[in-house]
């Protein structure tokens, strides 16, 4: 079976939409609070100096979120 | 970052919220909205109160209530919705649901307007009587975003404005606004949920209304219920004077639930169903009401980005801007310091002629000049001139967008220790003061991550600190090089000594994450606001006056008791030696342990209510009549030096002084804020040990080497 492709994929000034949150509890709540809902669009724009966090674009806002919470975010 | 006369020193310790209406007439009004939309900008320019503002998330920790004609206005903790995550999130959701406020303004970002409406949807679910203030109209105008505010109004039901918080002359539509709508019942729109959640809503709302007599926030507190979250809607019964949740509410709940689970809406799936609507329903009133007329207009502030938080220039950018602040410090307040130290110390004098001419009896005259009034004069000729430069140049940054970047920066770092980014940010309010850094560790999510945030923060020296450390630098370790190269290498230094405390926070996180806070890091969002051009002018005087004069009357207020107590103890002989010699003959075998002498232990110990005071105790303690003279860096040098200083002594002074107890309103605050007093004397007790180990062994090795 194919790799799904996640948020933390992306790299800076690639665009995805989130097709589902594998993630539960209060990290959830929280990605999806920000908009991170299915169907909704996301770009990369930022790294940090070692790599991770990565910062995205996600509804107007410029949010960073750590690869291991970007893994759970399943894009197309 | 909320370095104010509110949420420093003692006043950081919250006290709750505690509103009575004085009158019938009085109305409470609560400003809620996103992290960093200009809440409290906004809250400033309505009540009139100087409640500083930052630009970075979360920094409004404590409420903090004004007055706007006569009304009382209450300024939450930013939130990105009601459905609360973190402690201070909880505090917004909890004052708008059980304070019931009488009208709530919501704030939101013009830039981010779907978002924001988030929010928006779920406050006027709660309170219908809201305004809503698309604040930063003119950043969401540069970057080429246009806001049809009065088809929001329309589709939302409740009155909206546009404004530029920044810019006062665009408040008055708001405030003309908040005047007409306070008594105004409105009906705002309400979130349409999907059709197995609304038919359980029809279930259970009409029983919690019943029950509880509650009207409004009933279809919220039936929601809640829903998905099980009962702590809020119990709160609400017990507001609403039922002792517990009567028996037909918690039926009701049950055969709502099982409804809904019969559709496949299990807890979890049906929290997602309730964002999902909540989200849909903020797309639908943005449709068409936002126009976008330029999709690259965060060109700019993604190529500063780009420098900023780049791999080569990340990190050497951060040392060098806090290498500059230090500079500009040391520099900046050399003149000024030693002008005041002159004229002080010459009215010092001519007080002195002045009593003796009265006929005072000498003691008299002793406590009053020697003790209270030339401990007062050193605290404020020292620390005045570094606090006025260095606060201002931390709030430009504070301002300008920066201090999140930190966080960005160093979330690796901190995840490493098992620690949350977000402890750079508490770190940097700590350099201003710890008490109102461990007060900002509110920000943190997890309560593993915020104790160790809060343990650690006394690692950054506060401005209490900064002088102490700065003058000890200047005194031994810049000799006779004067001039640009001799302040340059203080700052460096100084920078080094700073870079020290923070490699011990990282440190001690990885030793608390490994033994008593034993986890792994949660997970992690971090906001990045737009870069905003500093207001100058107004962060000057902001921060001159309200941190700066407040911070120093702090000190001043501790060190006049503090001088008579010092006077006193080096005055009052018992067999045949002072007190002050008692003591410090008493501490000497142990302090000559650490490198480090009797008499500087006893001002480190005596410095407890203040760290300003423990340089002019060493002074006083030192000279023979027991009280300071004039000195300027070279004669306090020679005073040190005769008392057997040298550099090694300096540098376990300036080590112990960066890595002991925290002053006693940090430790207090802690106890607070982490609930317990064994958090408190682990934060006391943590950083003693590790100063004092690493003081040993420095002076161990100096010894041997030198």
């Amino acid at each position: 079976m194919l790799k799904q492709r996640t948020l933390s994929d992306i790299d800076i000034g690639g665009r995805a939409v989130v097709e589902r949150l594998r993630i539960h509890g209060s990290m959830r709540r929280r990605m999806l609070d920000l908009g991170l809902v299915p169907g909704t669009a996301v770009e990369c724009v930022g790294k940090s100096p070692s790599g991770d966090p990565k910062a995205f674009l996600i509804r107007g806002a410029v949010i960073a979120i750590r690869s291991e919470d970007s893994r759970e975010i399943i894009v197309r | 970052m909320g370095l104010t006369a509110a949420s420093t020193g003692a006043a950081a310790q919250d006290k709750g919220a505690c509103l009575r209406r004085r009158t019938p007439e009085e109305r409470i009004i609560a400003i809620a909205g996103n992290p960093n939309v200009g809440k409290s900008t906004l809250f400033n320019a309505l009540t009139g109160m100087n409640q500083h503002t930052g630009n970075w998330a979360g920094k409004t920790v404590a409420l903090a209530q004004g007055r706007y004609k006569g009304h009382i206005m209450v300024d939450l903790p930013g939130t990105y919705s009601l459905l609360p995550h973190s402690a201070e999130e909880e505090v917004a959701r909890s004052f708008i649901c059980l304070e019931k406020p009488d009208l709530c303004i919501v704030v939101c970002d013009a830039a981010c307007l779907e978002r924001s409406m988030n929010l928006v949807l779920q406050v006027t679910e709660i309170c219908p009587r809201t305004i809503v203030c698309v604040n930063l109209m003119d950043e969401a105008k540069r970057k080429g975003i246009r806001i049809d505010l009065e088809l929001l109004s329309y589709r939302l039901g409740v009155p909206v404005c546009g404004t530029s918080a920044r810019d006062r002359k665009t408040l008055a539509a708001l405030t003309a606004t908040i005047d007409r709508s306070a008594d105004k019942d409105l009906s705002p729109r309400r979130i349409q949920y999907t059709a197995p959640i609304e038919t359980a809503v029809a279930v259970l709302e009409p029983v919690i209304k019943r029950e509880l007599h509650l009207k409004q926030e009933a279809r919220f507190l039936a929601l809640r219920l829903l998905e099980g979250d009962a702590a809020i809607v119990e709160e609400a019964a017990k507001k609403a004077g039922a002792s517990r949740l009567p028996e037909e509410v918690i039926q009701a709940a049950e055969r709502g639930r099982e409804m809904l689970a019969a559709e496949g809406l299990t807890a979890d799936r049906l929290r997602d169903t309730l964002v999902s609507c909540i989200i849909r329903n903020a797309e639908d009133v943005c449709r068409g009401a936002v126009n976008y007329h330029s999709t690259d207009h965060l060109q700019r502030d993604r190529r500063a980005d780009r420098i900023l938080t780049s791999r080569a220039f990340g990190y050497p950018i951060m040392i060098l801007l806090l290498l500059a602040v230090f500079w500009l410090t040391i520099t900046g307040a050399n003149y000024p310091s030693q002008l005041l130290s002159e004229g002080l110390f010459f009215l010092g004098d001519r007080l002195s002629e002045l009593i003796t001419a009265a006929g005072a009896p000498e003691w008299l005259r002793g406590i009053i000049v020697d003790g209270a009034y030339k401990v007062l004069a050193w605290v404020v000729s020292v620390m005045l001139p570094p606090m006025a430069i260095f606060f201002p140049m931390f709030t430009l940054l504070e301002d300008s967008g920066y201090l999140p970047r930190i966080a960005y920066n160093l979330d690796r770092p901190f995840k490493r220790c098992s620690a949350c980014g977000k402890q750079a940010l508490t770190m940097a309010m700590g350099f201003g003061c710890n008490a109102a850094g461990v007060v900002g560790c509110r920000i943190i999510d997890s309560r593993r991550e915020r104790l160790i945030a809060m343990l650690t923060n006394s690692f950054v020296p506060c401005n209490g600190r900064f002088p102490t450390i700065i003058s000890l630098i200047s005194m031994f370790f810049i000799g006779a090089a004067g001039g640009l190269f001799g302040s340059v290498i203080s700052a460096l230094l100084l920078t080094s000594v700073i870079l020290l405390g923070i490699g011990m926070t990282f440190v001690t996180s990885k030793l608390l994450s490994a033994t008593i806070l034993k986890g792994e890091p949660s997970s992690f969002t971090l906001e990045l606001p737009p870069y905003r051009r500093p207001q100058f002018g107004k962060v000057i005087v902001r921060s001159m006056l309200d941190r700066t004069l407040f911070v120093l009357g702090r000190a001043a207020a501790v060190a006049a008791p503090a001088g008579i107590v010092i006077w006193l103890m080096a005055n009052v002989t018992v067999d045949g030696a002072t007190l002050l010699a008692h003591c410090t003959q008493f501490l000497d075998p142990f302090a000559r342990l650490l490198g480090l002498d009797g008499v500087i232990l006893m001002a480190f110990i005596l410095g407890l209510p203040a760290n300003e005071i423990v340089v002019p105790i060493i002074i006083m303690a030192y000279m023979a009549q027991g009280s300071i003279t004039e000195l300027d860096i070279a004669g306090m040098r020679e005073l040190f030096v005769d008392n057997g200083w040298t550099w090694v002594t300096a540098a376990c002074t300036i080590l112990f002084s960066l890595m002991h107890w925290p002053c006693s309103t940090t430790i207090l605050t802690v106890k607070k804020e982490a609930g317990g007093v064994k958090w408190a004397v682990i934060s006391a007790v943590l950083p003693t040990f590790i100063g004092m180990a690493v003081c040993f062994v420095f002076a161990q090795l100096a010894g041997m080497f030198v």
